[in-house]
């Protein structure tokens, strides 16, 4: 089987127990929807919060994707799952992708929620001239920390003391992406006057971390999840 | 487990006794502590009485003798945790002495970091009058600090030797690749910030002898403090592999008498 095939496949199984359990849309959006409202009483000024909310987006998309990455290797080592897939002779590398393409498509969700929260919540304003570098940074930006999250994911998930684990390892990795997203989606909603051309240059360090990642995931996922 | 990562244990576990009085000193190892240690004296001397006060940072410079070397060995112990765990990695080089080596230098890196950390900001509080700037070394340093406790914590995650050591140095790398990412995104994120050097060209004769000899002294404890450590690691994970022969046997031995 190709290893597109497997990723397919295990991203398919991955959604279809999302989409069964609702565990994403009954707790994490209201959870990121959540923290949002929070992020308004903690900040308590609307003009703060609107220069703010492209940062505030991406901040909470972060927090929230934690939960989603814990969420979706739960469902693999209550069963053994990962080992029994590793024991089928399943390509770790397919496993990897699978995981990421599940989880990029949750974290489009999610931020598809927290954009539209900072436009109603926030006053944030969305520009049609920025709207092509929205949409390609959300793209770059959401498949660079799927790749981070399953990675970092899968060698926490085998492993004692999980939960305090991941946020250790995952955030300071996925830094470069909260602040080139951040710029590019600054840029794209005019924030502080700013134009979207500016945000072109941090499209670019948003895809080389995605490829970076990418690639070392597919290549060490394998090692990682190896009990 | 891949078929290419057969054991290499080569912490060859013989005799428990021995083990026990075996201790991490070597002549060398002894020769070296003494070394640091006068390294050490000296730096006291020249650092806090020998050298002058800085014209405008006045003794607030005295710092810097600490805080450099603190910071370069930092650097200086995660580039060898890096270099080991790609030596554990490749298959011709692949020795748990690799991974020993890339854990003994993380933990004193980290110490290290700690001090560069402590020592710069209340340097730059005396100096610049603020403990913290965003400045992309500093950040990236503070990462870095970050990251290699994170690292630590990923070995101290269980399993046997060849799952941590390859899971450790596999983790390593990834350090390896996030630190330029981290590095040249702050500086993109803050590009007019004023660079602010710390030692270029600003220090007389004898506060340069000073930075000097500290470096040199803390360079030597750094080698020091990280052969005993790596000894120790190996003497923790031949104890392990003796424990785990001894269970066996007196499983093996249970089953004889039944």
């Amino acid at each position: 089987m190709s290893t597109w095939r497997i990723a397919r496949l295990i991203a398919a199984k991955d959604l279809r127990i999302e989409w069964r359990s609702r565990v994403v849309t009954n707790q994490v959006l209201p959870f990121a929807a959540l923290v949002m409202v929070l992020f308004a009483f903690a900040l308590d000024n609307d003009n703060v919060l609107t220069r703010v909310a492209p940062g505030l987006v991406w901040l909470a998309t972060m927090f929230s994707m934690l939960v989603l990455v814990q969420r979706a290797f739960a469902v693999e080592t209550a069963d053994g799952a990962l080992d029994a897939l590793q024991v089928a002779g399943v390509r770790p590398g397919g496993i990897f992708l699978g995981k990421s393409l599940a989880l990029a498509a949750q974290l489009a969700v999610l931020e598809t929620v927290l954009l539209i929260a900072a436009v109603v919540l926030y006053q944030a304003e969305l520009q049609a001239s920025g709207a092509v570098l929205l949409v390609t940074t959300f793209a770059a930006a959401t498949t660079g920390l799927a790749f981070v999250g399953t990675l970092y994911g899968g060698l926490a998930a085998g492993a004692k003391g999980r939960e305090t684990l991941l946020p250790l390892l995952m955030l300071p990795v996925v830094a470069p992406v909260l602040i080139g997203a951040t710029r590019a989606t600054e840029a794209a909603f005019g924030t502080n006057g700013a134009s979207s051309s500016e945000g072109w240059p941090w499209i670019g360090l948003l895809i080389l971390f995605a490829v970076l990642f990418g690639a070392g995931g597919t290549l060490a996922f394998g090692s990682l999840i190896d009990e | 487990m891949t078929p290419t990562d057969t054991p290499t244990s080569d912490t060859s576990p013989i005799d428990p006794a021995a083990a026990v009085r075996r201790p991490t000193g070597t002549a060398f190892t002894r020769a070296l502590g003494v070394a640091s240690l006068v390294g050490i004296v000296w730096l006291v001397l020249f650092g806090l009485f020998l050298s002058p006060n800085d014209a405008s940072q006045k003794a607030g410079v005295r710092i810097l003798y600490i805080h450099v070397p603190s910071a370069w060995l930092a650097y200086l112990a995660f580039i060898v945790t890096g270099v080991s765990s790609a030596a554990y990695l490749f298959k011709r080089t692949r020795s748990l002495t690799w991974d020993r080596i890339a854990g003994a230098s993380a933990e004193v890196g980290v110490l290290f970091m700690g001090v560069a950390l402590i020592t710069g900001s209340l340097w730059g509080r005396i100096s610049w009058g603020i403990f913290w700037t965003w400045d992309s070394r500093l950040t990236t340093t503070a990462f870095l600090f970050v990251t290699y406790i994170g690292y630590l914590a990923v070995r101290g995650l269980g399993g046997s030797h060849q799952q941590r050591a390859r899971r450790s140095a596999i983790i390593a790398l990834l350090a390896v690749l996030e630190v330029p990412l981290v590095h040249f995104s702050v500086k993109w994120w803050r590009p007019l910030h004023q660079q602010e050097s710390v030692a270029e060209g600003k220090l007389s004769g004898l506060m340069l002898f000073s930075l000097f000899v500290g470096i040199v002294s803390f360079t030597l404890l750094y080698v020091w403090l990280v052969l005993h450590r790596q000894r120790v690691l190996a003497m923790e994970d031949s104890l392990d592999d003796q424990g785990l022969d001894q269970a066996l046997a007196e499983r093996r031995a249970e089953g004889a008498q039944v």
